[in-house]
């Protein structure tokens, strides 16, 4: 499977990164290369062996159910470029 | 054409942990805005995810309540997309390899049929945060408080084919959560909320239509109006010769339609992937098997046990195992009185309707079980006649003293069965109404039983309603007829 031009920029658009047309030339070789060792990785034949979800042979902690954070509203919003009461502004959301 | 609809449900849970899925903070609804938004919450760079064991808990207790295979293992996954009320960038939730597997829920019809609908599969996910999209300067705020709160999503598979049945399932899983208490189940602060697909296909044909599917649903009403306004624009448009598309709708209450959200439509590529940052979940039989014995009865056994047990109705019996808190309070009165039946009319009766008409919730009736149930047994040992006892029922509504026998002796309703008592108001009443008696005297004998009405309720005035009625009655007819 080869990527081409416009699947690039589709993937930049999905992860909402800023990237050139001309600029995207350059990432369709990157990533084709990747894909292309990725093909190669699926020539192994695969049978009877689950599905990988983590490379650690190692399980999920739990914690228990207690609330151990407090408020720190005022602290967070120092870095927010605009905040009114109590709540994060953001650029209009039109629905 | 005949049209059939096909309807699949994602019912959407909030469990009822004390913090949130993957951090600590907490769950408590109505907080100030962002005061319960952690660095984790708000998906700050450097923080990592640790996974809440209640709510792992009471996933798993899901699955066991509707006969699902519970996955020893399950793993999480990342859902990408933007919006300013996920600050990560992503919602941590399970796809391929989710923690309940499989089930099956019997729902009850109107009718009193059954039917069983079969569930895909629950998941456990994170909530996002709340766009307030009033007018800040121009803005959109952000409150992140509900951001990682922990849902369980019920995935059920296409098998409801009418409103009523969609209606009567997200009634059934309501019924489920709160026994066991995942969720308080309160779907006005949307601790239970519902995404409707719908679609429709020609009767007798097995491929389904294309769907579409309704977001956000939630109250038992707009689901069952949503439903009624997305089949007929389905059908309108498909005999006007036009296709249904697939896409996200919204249910508008007000206008009692259903829109295209098409914002979200472009960008829906999720590109799930496992989440690195969790590590998959193991649960054990052992750990299976301990919660197993944690599980209470169940409506759908409750409901048995009502009819089989106590002789209930099998309306009564679907009514009162309907919510725990009902389930709960009629059990309650049941103990206190005695008596099942009398239990079941006056929870069902006086008791709901005074709560429906000042639109309240029995768990907070001004009433408790206790006093309801003491109110009962007087009834059942004739202390107090009925009308009496709908006195009693009213003072303790409006707080009248403790216990229903503190009423009744306050205000002197015990029931009079001594016979001389009851003769002589009986004479009484007789001798205040010689025109009554003329008239009762000079009627056919068969329209008599309909006049000695009258007299019954002056003897029931004269007594402030203490009399017990059937020996009035008796009392009444022997003395007017002897008379004659």
């Amino acid at each position: 499977m080869a990527l081409e031009h416009s699947d690039v920029l589709r993937a930049a658009h999905l992860a909402r990164l800023g990237l050139a047309s001309q600029d995207a030339e350059a990432y369709v070789e990157d990533l084709n290369q990747i894909l292309a060792m990725v093909d190669q990785l699926q020539q192994v034949n695969t049978d009877g062996i689950a599905p990988l979800a983590h490379p650690l042979e190692a399980t999920q902690r739990l914690r228990a159910d207690e609330v151990t954070e407090s408020n720190q509203r005022e602290h967070f919003q120092q870095v927010a470029p605009a905040t009114e009461q109590g709540l994060y502004l953001v650029p209009r959301v039109v629905e | 054409m005949q049209w059939e609809v096909v309807i699949g449900l994602e019912v959407h849970a909030q469990l009822a942990t004390q913090s949130k899925i993957f951090s600590g903070s907490s769950t408590t609804y109505g907080a100030e805005p962002n005061t319960q938004a952690s660095a984790v919450d708000l998906g700050l760079p450097g923080t990592l995810p640790v996974l809440n064991e209640q709510a792992v808990a009471m996933a798993v207790r899901f699955g066991l309540a509707v006969n699902a295979a519970v996955a020893g293992h399950s793993v999480f996954e990342r859902k990408n997309y933007f919006y300013p009320d996920l600050p990560k960038g992503y919602q941590t939730s399970q796809m391929s390899q989710p923690i309940v597997g499989p089930g099956v829920l019997e729902i009850l019809l109107e009718d009193g049929t059954r039917k069983s609908i079969r569930i895909h599969h629950a998941h456990l996910e994170e909530d996002a945060g709340k766009s307030l999209h009033e007018d800040f300067q121009g803005m959109t705020g952000i409150d992140l408080n509900r951001a990682g709160t922990p849902l369980l999503e019920i995935v059920s598979e296409p098998d409801l084919r009418s409103a009523k049945e969609a209606v009567a399932y997200v009634k059934a899983i309501h019924a489920i959560v709160t026994y066991l208490g995942i969720s308080d189940g309160n779907m006005a602060e949307g601790s239970l909320r519902c995404d409707v697909n719908i679609s429709m296909r020609p009767k007798g044909q097995e491929a389904y239509g294309t769907r579409a599917e309704i977001k956000n649903v939630n109250s038992f009403r707009f689901i069952e109006r949503a439903i009624h306004f997305e089949v007929e624009r389905q059908i309108d448009l498909i005999e006007d010769g036009g296709r249904v598309v697939q896409e996200t709708r919204l249910y508008d209450p007000e206008a009692d339609e259903t829109r295209s959200m098409r914002s979200k439509e472009e960008a829906n590529d999720y590109r799930y992937f496992p989440c690195p940052d969790l590590l998959p979940v193991e649960v054990d039989e052992a750990y299976i098997e301990h919660l197993r014995g944690t599980l209470p009865e169940m409506p759908a056994e409750k409901r048995a046990r009502f009819e089989s047990e106590l002789g209930l109705s099998a309306y009564d019996a679907s009514v009162l195992s309907g919510t725990r808190e009902m389930a709960d309070f009629f059990e309650e009165v049941k103990g206190v009185c005695g008596d099942a039946k009398q239990a079941a009319n006056w929870v069902q009766g006086e008791l709901s309707g005074r709560l429906n008409k000042e639109n309240l919730d029995i768990s907070v009736s001004p009433v408790s079980a206790a006093q309801l149930g003491g109110l009962v047994k007087r009834i059942v040992d004739e202390t107090i006649n009925g009308k009496a006892a709908k006195q009693v029922f009213a003072a303790l509504w409006d707080g009248e003293g403790t216990s229903a026998d503190e009423v009744i002796e306050s205000r002197g309703l015990k029931q009079v069965t001594d016979s001389g008592a009851i003769e002589a108001v009986v004479d009484q009443v007789i001798a205040d109404n010689p025109a009554q008696v003329t008239q009762y005297q000079e009627a056919e004998v068969d329209k008599r039983g309909k006049m000695i009405g009258f007299f019954v309720g002056q003897v029931m005035k004269a007594s402030r309603g203490t009399a017990n009625p059937q020996q009035v009655n008796k009392v009444l007819k022997d003395k007017l007829d002897s008379l004659s």
